[in-house]
């Protein structure tokens, strides 16, 4: 699966738990959904939840914590992708 | 001591007949009904098929939630209270900001059963089935008894006492006293109050078992709830939240609000379990008590009262009420006031009772009418031999309303009573 359409579909599925919809407009790699984004930390179980029926995968706890950026959490969802 | 005058500035609510105060008011004049057939109760063998919910619509919830809101609030006890109390916060000319803490704004938002509220199904199975890791971070916000204020402050930002009470069927009446309470003494400048109650089959279906629902109406819902009426068999499940803004007249003033009413007194008090108080019937001393004591502290005599909103749910107590009403007032027959109850189109929506119908009468207040009591074929003679016929409207009739007093009463032998007058403008 292409990255590209990765990141626009994670772009959506983030979109609801962003404060500040103006920074998607300019949405990168570097950007790190706590930090940058402004994600509640407690938001990120849910962006799990929503990516793996998204994708029918199973993403496992202690891959959550490599997911910090949009980059990262692409890698791990087209890893998880591939593998299926 | 600080001992503030508290007023009344905004409003909001949703109702199984309405949603929004403006349509609130029509809904009560024209006597429509909120309560329909559900084919759940009906699968799951209830003796009660009928109940009264709020229709909410995504336009409506767009009106005042934000794309998170609208999609991931599930909790419907939790969103009805949001959309009420944001109507109010904006009824009362209020506003808030992303970035910024009002400390001398607080709210006290009360539910009864929250985490009953059928949403919560997928919770429990979800457990149940050994799929906990699925449930996401919403199961407990949306479940703890202070979910309501919590998400309804995540928004408004307020920095005061921010509370969430729950006592059964006074909730909403008692949210309102907490904070006129909190207000009076000075402790804060506004209080957004109200209370709010979730539905479905697990709350309908609990009530169901303790044979108080109306049973023979399953085929003609709108005529199941019935208070007052002689033919009445229990009341009607209900859901839904009212909210207030209740604000010392000096910050009112300040700001030049437009004032719905003063709170001129409130009490609540427990009938103890004692003298034929119980888990379900109310103690009458502690009920006259009670409101003896709100107009006591209102300073108003029972001749100054122009309406009574009961409690009246449409259960065998009812003819208690009005004996126990009669009493408090130390009234005769001729003088007692109109008395009216909006349960005959709403049912009775436990910890939302109270706030709905304390909206219901701040707005029949403000718009100077008295809604009818329907559904009613002929009163019950235990209530004709205490009041007169024509103190009980069965249709809306036009009448100024200048002080009002409001009841109810609780599971857990708790009554709550409080006295409002309208505010005359200079």
């Amino acid at each position: 699966m292409d990255k590209n359409k990765i990141q626009e579909e994670l772009k959506n599925i983030i979109a609801i738990y962003v404060p500040e919809k103006e920074i998607l407009d300019n949405l990168t790699l570097e950007h790190d959904l706590i930090n940058d984004l402004k994600i509640n930390s407690a938001h990120i179980v849910d962006i799990v939840l929503d990516v793996e029926e998204k994708y029918d995968i199973m993403i496992e706890d202690d891959v959550i914590m490599q997911m910090g950026t949009i980059g990262q959490a692409i890698d791990v969802i087209h890893g998880k992708v591939q593998e299926k | 001591m600080i001992n503030n005058r508290v007023v009344i500035t905004g409003i909001g609510v949703v109702a199984p007949n309405a949603l929004g105060a403006a349509d609130f008011e029509v809904a009560l004049k024209e006597g429509r009904s909120g309560i329909r057939f559900f084919e759940e109760s009906q699968s799951l063998n209830f003796r009660c098929q009928i109940a009264a919910r709020p229709l909410i619509t995504d336009a409506y919830k767009a009106r005042y939630f934000d794309d998170y809101y609208q999609n991931k609030l599930e909790n419907k006890a939790i969103i009805y209270a949001c959309l009420a109390g944001f109507e109010a916060w904006e009824n009362a000319g209020l506003s808030y900001s992303n970035d910024q803490i009002d400390f001398d704004s607080g709210m006290v938002i009360g539910s009864g059963a929250l985490g009953m509220d059928s949403t919560t199904a997928d919770i429990w199975s979800k457990i149940i089935s050994g799929n906990n890791k699925r449930l996401g971070s919403r199961a407990i916000p949306q479940c703890m008894s202070s979910g309501a204020a919590a998400y309804l402050n995540k928004i408004l930002g307020l920095g005061n006492r921010v509370l969430s009470n729950s006592s059964a069927c006074i909730t909403g009446t008692e949210s309102v006293l907490l904070g006129y309470e909190h207000l009076k003494l000075g402790k804060a400048k506004r209080m957004l109050c109200g209370s709010t109650e979730g539905d479905g089959i697990f709350i309908w279906g609990a009530f169901d078992a303790m044979r108080i629902l109306t049973s023979d109406s399953n085929e003609d819902p709108t005529n199941g709830s019935r208070p007052m009426c002689n033919s009445r068999l229990g009341f009607i499940p209900g859901s839904g939240s009212g909210a207030m803004v209740l604000e010392t007249l000096e910050s009112a003033q300040s700001r030049g609000a437009k004032i719905y009413a003063e709170i001129l007194g409130a009490d609540v008090n427990s009938g103890g379990f004692r003298d034929g108080g119980s888990m379900t019937a109310p103690n009458s001393n502690a009920v006259i008590h009670c409101m003896k004591n709100s107009l006591h502290q209102a300073k108003v005599s029972s001749d100054e009262i122009d309406l009574i909103s009961g409690h009246l749910t449409g259960t065998k107590g009812d003819s208690t009420e009005i004996k126990n009403w009669k009493k408090a007032l130390g009234c005769t027959q001729d003088q007692f006031p109109l008395i009216n109850t909006a349960k005959s189109m709403i049912g009775h929506c436990i910890a939302g009772a109270g706030s709905i119908e304390l909206v219901a009468t701040l707005i029949q207040m403000e718009k100077s009418f008295v809604h009818g009591n329907y559904n009613i074929k002929e009163v019950d003679p235990d209530i004709t031999a205490e009041i007169p016929l024509d103190r009980i409207p069965m249709k809306t009739v036009d009448k100024e309303i200048n002080t009002a007093i409001k009841a109810n009463f609780a599971f857990g032998d708790l009554n709550c009573s409080i006295v409002l007058r309208k505010w005359q403008d200079g």
